[in-house]
């Protein structure tokens, strides 16, 4: 099949590669870019295992082809940890709250969570359930994932979290 | 000594072992997408594998026609049941003792079975042939309710075992019959039945579901012409024993064969077996000589990889006027699907449904399990429980409620009245397992005191009488569960799978300097191994967790082991993990003995050091001994310092809870809302708070799926219709309760540490809470039992028949 040439922005770095126009843009990240962060769990935008963040939105990357991110700016989970590779504040609350198990949702989850405290730095529980709901995580029951996004939340705003008595 | 030498205490907080809430080791990596799962695994050369699947329940297949496939471009070979059996694999053993197709021969038995399995460069092209292979079928009439699988004119499904009258476990009795499997005192139930007050009989379905891990099932095989070896990397539960099975079946030796577990994205049962996807990579893999990458999708899970329960329970129960029971009866219809393909230990076709008693003191108790095939998905694996144990919990806790409705009794005081007595552990069971520990009467006393439950019973009776004038719409429902389950399998002496005992390992190497490398038998899937194993060895001998790597999932370096599933990691690798331990601990306390020139007895073991007895500033700490261990070991004493055990457990162990639900449900729109979910676990000694809090918010998450949505659902025809995440309930962060979790802790007397399991215990708890909760909702209303799922539209519909919408 004829191939197509596009240019993107992944996490900073320019890239580019050839391309079917059928390639999903999950699989250009994973194949193409060896960026194997981004995780396949359904192909059909239910579980969010691929959301990466596209021109500032969340975005499922398993229902989108690769020609349609020509051009675009994109962050994956590779490009989150800080500049001096420390985690950043939402990876350390994953960890700090076991806001993972298995880790396969996780670094969609991350991207979907990073988006979202930019949206609302200070987001109530219910709406950080609310704008985690395109994501699926089979292993923690979500608790401990909307404990994680609290304590980033604190952190990046300079707030003291506290951490609920188990 | 002086202000600066750390205290006991400060020494004991700097081993993080066990009873402390380590951060996970295993984050570090996942939280950067630095995780290493299957489909990451990339080899030069590699191609793809993609099925071609039958549109079909049931039907002949008249012809496969290749040809087109084959031209197209990138694609190498198209492999049917033809080109498998030249090597002798058109069919493949079960681990349940029966056999099962690879790719379909001359018939298929279940929509979406694989009938050929197309090879190509590239994942697309793979894709874009098996949509060229033209398949010619007759189609058969299915055979899709479990209730007609032995009816004298039910179509006859497995063809292959026309005439055999015995399958793997005894006598058939119908050419769709697959076993009989019963256990107990039959004559002493029915004398119990005839002389009791009050009985109750109710019809208790567990309906079809799927594990659905957030990964799928896949594998990258890889053979090798020129070495004759085989390395598969794949999301196996049980690497050992798939290696083992590959061995067997391919003939290829043992030694020859490598199987890698990398990162596993969830299991919870779906990946214990072996399936199609597996062979047919293997053996493509062998024909090109490259290899080979299968990925399941998400519409192929759901539809064909490792259901689990579809378990039709007919209960009965017998009891005293005043609440005593007096006696258990269990007949259960299990649909096992087009292949009896469940992942039990071998000689427990029914798995350990036996368990069904559950945590209450039955006299006497008789089950009747009658395995049938259907034309659906072979499976039935234990989704996160053990082997059919989740099926007994809610066959007995909804029959428990049942009776309680029956006698005008509340379900909490009947099952006080009833709860096995702490003085009577370890205590055997109608059925035949011997508990061995529990405080059964705290537990709940403690469940019930912390909800307020004497309250909450008065606000329901407020609220019902508020219903019944018309003044709210809402019903109040308050689900009470007591489980016991029965994990950690097992003992050689009735557990094994394909004949090989049941038992797990741990191989622990203490290096020079004190740090530790440590290897299992089994395989996290998420459960956090690499952080909790490292505590009990942290305990056991003083070394900080932080120096000890814990390494699992491949079969050259890893000890054989029967794998994670059955909450079996804690109970029986983890034993192994402490006994492994001691033994070290014991040759370094020799080893200190000779340093500090006294007898191995004058010794006493402090935190993480041998010191003298009544001069404790004489002592040797473990690290200087591992350093030691390898220069100064006493006159005829080997160096080094390490040792493996192969852990036989002398007894399951059984993990108990107390769960109380709270909701309320809306009668006009079917809709209910968890109010209050509150978890008292005892899992014996608690390893890791944290990990454990995690496990069982998981686990209620999954029994919330499993009680208020999920089901796998045929039509008539055969048809899945529940086969994507459109279809099939999985909660998102909206719907999922918040939970509260408790616990007390009875450790178990024959484990090392005291360990029971947890991981499974919130699933087999957590689904017959929810659903009672949802009964008790309606009860007062003269309903007995509703069956799960309970959504929206079955709860509206409940509501509708009960008159609730006149």
């Amino acid at each position: 099949m004829a191939k197509t040439h596009v240019t993107m922005k992944v996490n900073g770095a320019e890239v580019e590669g050839l391309v079917e126009p059928r390639t999903l843009l999950v699989h250009f990240i994973r194949e193409n870019l060896q960026l194997t962060g981004t995780h396949i769990g359904c192909e059909t935008t239910h579980c969010g295992a691929c959301t990466v963040d596209i021109d500032g939105m969340s975005v499922k990357s398993c229902t989108m082809f690769a020609v349609q991110a020509d051009g675009s700016d994109i962050m994956t989970i590779e490009g989150v940890a800080n500049a001096d590779g420390t985690l950043s504040a939402l990876q350390e609350g994953f960890r700090m709250m076991h806001g993972l198990q298995c880790g396969f949702c996780t670094p969609g989850m991350i991207i979907r969570a990073q988006r979202l405290l930019q949206e609302n730095p200070q987001p109530s529980e219910q709406e950080i359930r609310m704008g985690i709901s395109g994501n699926i995580c089979r292993c923690t029951g979500y608790q401990n994932i909307v404990r994680a996004i609290q304590y980033a939340a604190a952190k990046i705003n300079g707030v003291e979290f506290k951490e609920a008595a188990e | 000594m002086n202000d600066l030498t750390p205290t006991r205490e400060q020494r004991t907080a700097a081993l993080e072992g066990m009873g402390c809430k380590r951060k996970r080791v295993e984050d570090i990596r996942f939280t950067q997408g630095k995780g290493n799962y299957v489909d990451d695994v990339k080899l030069p050369g590699m191609l793809h594998g993609d099925f071609v699947r039958s549109p079909h329940a049931h039907a002949r297949v008249k012809s496969i026609n290749s040809e087109e496939a084959l031209k197209v471009p990138g694609v190498l070979a198209v492999i049917t049941a033809e080109t498998l059996k030249t090597v002798n694999l058109a069919w493949m053993p079960t681990l349940a003792g029966d056999v099962q197709m690879v790719l379909a021969d001359g018939k298929v038995l279940f929509q979406n079975q694989e009938v050929a399995f197309v090879i190509a460069d590239d994942r697309y092209v793979a894709s874009d042939a098996a949509d060229l292979v033209e398949v010619e079928y007759q189609a058969l009439p299915p055979l899709i309710n479990p209730f007609n699988a032995m009816a004298a004119d039910a179509p006859v499904l497995r063809d292959d075992l026309t005439g055999k009258t015995d399958g793997a476990h005894g006598a058939r009795k119908h050419h769709n019959h697959i076993f009989n499997w019963q256990m107990g005192d039959k004559d002493g139930v029915d004398a119990a039945f005839r002389k009791a007050d009050v009985t109750i009989k109710e019809l208790i379905s567990y309906q079809r579901v799927h594990p659905c891990p957030l990964e799928t099932c896949q594998c990258v095989a890889s053979f090798d012409k020129i070495k004759g070896e085989l390395t598969v990397w794949g999301t196996f539960q049980a690497p050992h024993v798939i290696r083992t099975v590959a061995s067997l079946i391919s003939k290829i030796p043992e030694h020859k064969i490598h199987v890698i577990s990398p990162d596993i994205g969830g299991g919870f049962g779906n990946k214990v077996g072996a399936y199609p996807g597996y062979i047919c990579a293997i053996v493509a893999s062998i024909v090109t000589g490259r290899p080979v990458k299968w990925v399941e999708d998400r519409i192929e899970n759901l539809s064909t990889t490792a259901f689990a329960r579809d378990y039709h329970m007919t209960a009965e129960i017998a009891a005293t006027k005043d609440g005593k029971v007096t006696a258990l009866r269990v007949y259960t219809i299990a649909d096992h699907g087009a292949f009896d393909a469940c992942a039990d230990p071998t000689k427990w076709p029914a798995g350990f449904f036996n368990i069904v008693t559950g945590s209450y003191d039955f006299p006497v108790a008789h089950v009747n399990v009658d395995g049938i095939y259907t034309n659906k998905a072979p499976g039935g694996v234990a989704y996160r429980c053990s082997f059919r144990v989740t099926e007994a919990a809610y066959c007995i806790e909804r029959a428990m409620d049942i009776m309680a409705q029956k006698l005008g009794m509340d379900p909490a005081e009947f099952r006080m009245k009833n709860l096995i007595r702490r003085e009577q552990f370890p205590y055997t069971s109608a059925l035949g397992w011997e508990y061995d520990s529990g405080d059964y009467h705290v537990a709940l006393q403690k469940a019930m005191d912390t909800v307020g439950y004497a309250a909450l019973r008065a606000e329901q009776k407020a609220r019902q009488e508020a219903f019944k004038r018309g003044e709210t719409r809402e019903l109040m429902g308050i689900g009470v569960a007591f489980f016991t389950e029965i994990v950690g399998a097992g003992p050689s002496r009735n557990c094994d799978i394909l004949g090989i005992a049941m038992f797990d390992s741990a191989e622990i190497r203490i290096h020079p300097t004190g740090s530790v490398i440590a290897r299992l038998g089994t395989k996290s899937q998420g459960q956090g191994h690499e952080t909790t194993y490292a505590q009990i060895i942290a305990t056991e001998l003083g070394l900080t967790a932080d120096n000890i790597a814990i390494e699992e999932g491949n079969t050259d370096t890893a000890p054989y082991g029967l794998g994670t599933y059955g909450s079996r990691s804690t109970p029986v690798s983890g034993a192994a993990t402490a006994v492994a331990a001691r033994k070290i601990k014991a040759k370094a306390q020799m080893i200190a003995a000779h340093l500090l020139e006294v007898h191995d007895d004058d010794l006493e073991w402090d935190v993480d050091r041998f010191r003298v007895k009544g001069n404790p500033e004489q002592f040797k700490t473990m690290t200087e001994l591992a350093w030691a261990a390898y220069n100064k070991v006493p006159p005829g004493m080997e160096p080094g310092l390490e040792a493996v055990s192969y852990y036989d457990p002398p007894n399951m162990t059984y993990p108990f809870g107390a769960y109380i639900c709270v909701l309320d449900v809306d009668v006009d729109t079917g809709a209910t809302k968890v109010r209050r979910f509150y978890a008292l676990d005892d899992c014996g000694t608690r390893i890791n708070p944290m990990i454990i809090e995690g496990q069982i918010h998981g686990g209620l998450t999954e029994a919330f799926g499993i009680a208020m949505g999920q089901e796998i659902h045929y039509d008539e025809d055969g048809n899945v219709t529940t086969a994507s995440l459109m279809d099939y309930f999985l909660p998102t962060a909206v719907e999922t309760p918040v939970w509260e979790t408790d616990w007390t802790t009875t450790p178990s007397p024959h484990h090392p540490i005291g360990a029971k399991g947890v991981g499974e215990s919130p699933n087999v708890g957590g689904v017959p809470c929810f659903a009672n909760a949802v009964n008790d909702a309606f009860k007062f209303l003269g309903s007995t039992h509703i069956a799960m799922p309970h959504d929206h539209w079955r709860t509206w519909t409940v509501a509708d028949k009960l008159g609730l919408h006149a």
